[in-house]
């Protein structure tokens, strides 16, 4: 998109160009600004406070203190690795349940229309309402799946807590995942199919060597949305063990860190890591696997 | 390797042609496999949603018989929850709080897509990729700055206080469907009404946002999912009714006495706060699939 208009100084249209279109992306860009640098700034500032929101006037510069208490402590590794199997364990079955259903709408000639609708049903439902649907279908002597598995009680064990954690985070999102790569789907040329079916391929071959290759860099795209987003889980825990059981994920031992210990300092260094982990997760993809950054290249 | 077989094998599709016939060779059984699956797909979508709305049916002696159908149905639930101005007044906050978050992003995300799409200017990339890291931001770690600023600022459990992270967070949503639509745009129609004399802003107003409003319905019912759907800032930066959504409303609901669960009064506003959604998005299926696919895509 960077074309033309580079020799010559700029002319009177050109100008009033730009100045028209930094005008129009100026609110937008300022709110953005505001709501997200500003705060990121303020809670690096915050984590290197001792503020503890019981002794407001006993704050003070600690440095790298609060970094210290988070990374000595059980509670943080052990977050992060109950995020790390949310996120990947949900991603890799997103990934595939998401790609079997992208097949099915595809491929469907009857009752596409009727897939396609109630598919969008678990992305339209709010997602604290679907966890209590979950919390209660799993409560014992109220719930059909827990009669259903003989009084069991998932939410009171860390295994199966999170186990049901993943199955409705699945649920939820698997939809999303789904559209994306049916929409990388229709990049697939049919001719190229039929050509493979041709050749010999069989259904396996033509999904492994013709079909998923064309389309890595949709699943890659996907693949990074929902990591990133998975990696935030919060809603569903809180509704389903509310980080009982040791089944807090980061985005949990955060909300609780300032809730209920009300220790702000602590909190703020919390927010950092996090940012600092998600950072990471996506540079790793960008930079690792070649993710395309969607609008990296804004021409078409 | 792939790519080299996929553009030889192109070369043969051609010929492809007469043998296409034998496809249709097993249709009744492919048929079938298609539609089990079809059948599976909308049992596990729907079944979660269906055992709500049983939940939300159910009278209290009955709520705890784990059965999947009512064996009592009562419209107790639904009676109870409008009684109480907790969810009442949780359903307004809502609704005002996400529709004026969805008008105020779709309003600076078209200023601004229609930039990205449209205009030549630096720094565009830069916009982009700061959009890009907004929609992918830990929500978390705004939180505790947040609470803090919003207590200082005097905002904390406001609409206010609300309405500005969900614009924050459903403007590069916003940013990135509106740009996909907008490159569909006839632009030439643009260039006519300038040479007609209109200015780049008068050609913004009087051609292209007509021509734009089917990608800014869409986007518009992306964002008001997207804030209707939050509960980390809604439990967050709430504190009392005064602004409570519907979301935290409910996990802060109670049963008729202390020891009763109010399983049946979430289901009932579980129930009342989805379905007609779910109605919206259904009528929108195809504009809703468009719109979140064609950021990811496009690009």
């Amino acid at each position: 998109m960077t074309t033309g208009r580079r020799a010559a100084p700029l002319s009177a249209p050109v100008r009033a160009q730009r100045r028209l279109a930094w005008a129009l992306c100026a609110p937008a860009a300022v709110v953005i600004l505001a709501v997200t640098a500003y705060p990121v700034a303020y809670a690096v500032y915050l984590s290197l406070q001792r503020y503890d929101l019981r002794f407001p006037n006993d704050s003070r510069f600690v440095g790298l203190a609060n970094y210290t208490t988070v990374l000595t402590s059980p509670l943080w590794w052990e977050a992060l690795a109950v995020t790390a199997v949310i996120t990947v364990v949900s991603v890799a079955i997103e990934l595939v349940v998401g790609l079997a259903v992208a097949l099915v709408m595809h491929r469907a000639i009857v009752g596409r229309g009727l897939v396609r609708a109630v598919v969008l049903i678990p992305y339209g439902i709010v997602t604290v309402v679907a966890a209590f649907g979950w919390r209660y279908a799993w409560t014992p002597g109220t719930g059909y799946l827990s009669r259903l598995f003989g009084d069991a009680t998932p939410l009171a064990s860390q295994v199966w807590g999170i186990v049901v954690i993943i199955s409705a985070e699945v649920w939820k999102t698997t939809p999303f995942m789904a559209l994306l790569l049916l929409a990388g789907l229709a990049l697939v040329p049919d001719e190229l199919l039929r050509a493979a079916k041709v050749d010999g391929a069989n259904a396996w071959q033509r999904l492994t060597r013709v079909t998923l290759p064309l389309m890595r860099p949709a699943i890659l795209v996907a693949l990074l949305f929902r990591t990133l987003d998975a990696f935030r889980i919060f809603d569903n825990i809180y509704v389903l063990t509310a980080g009982a059981y040791d089944t807090r994920s980061v985005s949990i031992l955060g909300y609780d860190n300032l809730f209920t210990a009300l220790n702000l300092g602590v909190g703020s260094s919390l927010s950092v890591l996090i940012f600092l982990v998600v950072a990471l997760i996506a540079v790793i993809f960008v930079k690792g696997f070649g993710t395309a950054a969607p609008g990296g290249k804004t021409g078409r | 390797m792939a790519a080299a077989t996929a553009t030889r094998t192109a070369g043969r599709a051609a010929s492809a042609q007469p043998r296409r016939r034998r496809r249709s060779a097993a249709p009744a059984r492919v048929l079938l496999g298609w539609s089990a699956a079809n059948l599976v797909i909308v049992g596990v979508a729907l079944v979660p949603l269906l055992w709500l709305v049983s939940l939300s049916f159910k009278t209290p002696a009955s709520i705890t018989d784990g059965s999947f159908i009512p064996n009592e149905w009562t419209l107790e639930n639904y009676r109870g929850i409008f009684r109480q101005s907790l969810f009442t007044r949780a359903l307004l906050n809502s609704l005002g709080i996400a529709l004026i978050s969805t008008a105020l992003a779709v309003a600076l995300g078209s200023m601004a897509a229609y930039a990205i799409a449209r205009l030549e200017f630096p720094g565009k990339r830069l916009l982009v990729g700061m959009a890009l890291l907004i929609a992918m931001f830990p929500q978390i770690s705004l939180i505790s700055p947040l609470f803090n600023l919003w207590r200082i600022l005097r905002i904390f459990d406001t609409w206010v206080g609300l309405i500005i992270p969900y614009l924050t967070f459903s403007l590069p949503l916003a940013i990135y469907t509106l740009s996909a639509f907008f490159r569909e745009i006839p632009w030439d129609l643009e260039k006519a009404a300038q040479v007609d004399g209109a200015t780049p802003a008068q050609a913004f107003l009087r051609v292209i946002a007509p021509l734009a409003a089917p990608g800014m319905v869409t986007t518009a019912i992306l964002v008001f999912i997207f804030c209707w759907n939050d509960f980390l800032f809604a439990i967050s930066l709430t504190s009392t009714e005064r602004s409570r959504t519907v979301p935290a409303a409910i996990a802060f609901f109670t049963g008729a006495s202390q020891f009763a669960q109010p399983i049946g009064s979430i289901a009932a506003a579980a129930v009342v706060i989805t379905v007609p959604v779910l109605v919206f998005v259904l009528l929108f299926q195809r504009r809703i699939v468009a719109g979140l696919t064609s950021g990811a895509v496009k690009g």
